[in-house]
């Protein structure tokens, strides 16, 4: 919720508006958002170039590994990582869990991700994140999903892909199915606009702006799988405006070297001959698990709705 | 009025942005990523985004030293927020081991001056250079002056924010150098874009 801020330093300030929320979001676009689990990881991603970081306990291949209930994580650990870096640092609550969210807003975290990677706290309600000072960023699959995250207050919006596999066919999956269906509103008249915003379940006077927008309201990055340089630049050249690396930095070899690689490959997405130079000699990237062979009950994708 | 050509580096941050603002007042814009695309250009948007980021990638890839002299040599140059950091001739609350400046605009800038995304604001702030009607800000994690040299003008300040409620520096400008501590180009305010595409021509005349 907006508030302002009568004669508290400055004069009349509003904060908490939705420009200065779906701003920063605009200000981290051609970056990447990098998972850090400890301050130490944080200065490796600040240092490598990322423009975010996302403070948790485990990246996701280890949730999926350990199992069990994976909360928001100890604000202790955040706080350390607020005081390691200058970049932003993000962090994530359970679906649904607004509780949650309160004290990270309490701690100053500058963004929260509602994620589909910690166990969800509520199966039928999605976080109100209009109560909020602090932006979100929420997942999704699809255009509806999209659109119904950012009714609900979004201010970022991220394709869900399937966390902590490294294998990047989910993300694209999402991806394309968003920018295909913004492809084909763009082409609809006012008739069919209404009928589609029923059908995907999405409000119509996001589905009307967003066609006339051509592209979403918010900015969109990808998530979920992302490994390589490649698969960065793949997303990218898949129209999102930056990408969030979850495990694939801090599983892999030579995190510090990869994450370098991943921040070039995305400011020179268009370039495979940098593509090539930053892809060289990166030691071995994270083993992944292949999301055909996921059962579907582990898949964290079909999470939210 | 002379064609002009300006260029937005476009390394990571908000330059679609500045874009779509010069190209919405007529002015043709492209995105900078290579030290060679300086070359045909008459003037440079350093936009917003991770000061940091964009240090690294810049450094990487060697456009550090030729910014530097593009800066140098006079060629009109307007950063706004992470891109007033990078102009800054000093930067105070930078990351440890400090970051890569390009420099050129003799001015001390404090990197989060205004605090963390739950402080980001907006307000409507005086700025005559401009006109009679306030300007639109938008502060994001954003940065302020807190000194300036002898020669620098400053065009815009938010009232009472200091910690004796003295009025804080948000916009200078120092002959073909301007700088903006928030986001003209988050608004619908096309007055800061026209307003450096005139230093660009101003320029461009004073060299013919």
């Amino acid at each position: 919720m907006s508030e302002t801020n009568g004669h508290q330093r400055g004069g009349q300030v509003e904060r908490g508006t939705f420009a200065v929320k779906a701003g920063l979001a605009q200000m981290l676009k051609g970056g990447v958002i990098m998972d850090v689990v400890t301050a130490e990881q944080a200065r490796i991603a600040e240092e490598a170039g990322a423009c975010a970081v996302m403070a948790l306990e485990r990246v996701p291949a280890d949730i999926r590994q350990d199992g069990g209930v994976a909360r928001m994580s100890d604000p202790r650990l955040i706080k350390e990582i607020m005081e390691a870096v200058t970049i932003p640092v993000m962090a994530k609550v359970r679906i649904g869990h607004f509780v949650e969210a309160q004290i990270l807003e309490a701690l100053g975290v500058d963004y929260i991700d509602e994620s589909e990677v910690l166990t969800p706290a509520d199966e039928a309600h999605h976080i109100n994140k209009h109560n909020f000072t602090i932006p979100f960023v929420c997942g999704c699959r699809n255009l509806g999903e999209a659109l119904r995250r950012i009714a609900e207050g979004a201010a970022m919006i991220r394709t869900k892909g399937e966390a902590g596999t490294g294998d990047v066919v989910e993300a694209v999956r999402h991806a394309r199915s968003v920018h295909g269906a913004i492809r084909r509103i763009h082409t609809m008249d006012a008739d069919e606009l209404f009928t589609y915003a029923k059908e995907i379940q999405a409000p119509y006077a996001l589905v009307k702006q967003t066609a006339e927008l051509n592209r979403l309201p918010v900015v969109n990055f990808a998530a979920g799988g992302v490994a390589t340089p490649a698969d960065a630049a793949l997303m990218m050249q898949l129209g999102v405006d930056g990408v969030f690396v979850g495990s694939g930095i801090f599983k892999s070899d030579d995190p510090a070297k990869r994450a370098h690689a991943i921040v070039q490959a995305v400011t020179h997405y268009n370039d495979p001959r940098i593509l090539a130079e930053v892809s060289e000699n990166l030691g071995a990237p994270m083993v992944g698990i292949n999301v055909t062979e996921l059962p579907e009950a582990e898949k964290m994708a079909e999470r939210g709705w | 009025m002379s064609e002009i050509r300006l260029g937005v580096l476009a390394l990571q941050g908000a330059f679609r942005e500045h874009i779509n603002m010069l190209e919405r007042i007529g002015v043709e814009a492209v995105e900078v990523r290579r030290a060679e695309q300086l070359d045909d250009l008459d003037g440079l948007i350093i936009p917003g985004g991770e000061s940091t980021s964009m240090g690294l990638v810049a450094e990487r890839w060697g456009l550090v030293e030729p910014l530097r002299q593009w800066v140098h040599m006079g060629r009109p140059t307007w950063g706004t927020c992470a891109g007033m950091i990078l102009l800054a001739e000093q930067a105070t609350g930078q990351k440890q081991g400090g970051q890569a400046l390009i420099g050129g605009l003799d001015v001390t800038v404090n990197r989060n001056y205004f605090g963390r995304q739950v402080d980001s604001f907006e307000a409507d702030l005086d700025a005559p250079a401009l006109g009679e009607t306030p300007v639109h800000a938008v502060f994001i994690r954003a940065p302020a002056i807190t000194a300036i040299a002898d020669d620098v003008e400053v065009l815009t300040t938010v009232p009472g924010w200091g910690n004796n409620h003295e009025a804080v520096i948000a916009a200078v400008r120092k002959g073909p150098i301007l700088a903006t501590a928030f986001h003209p180009e988050l608004t619908d305010d096309l007055r800061w874009h026209r307003y450096f595409a005139q230093i660009v021509r101003e320029n461009m005349q004073r060299a013919d």
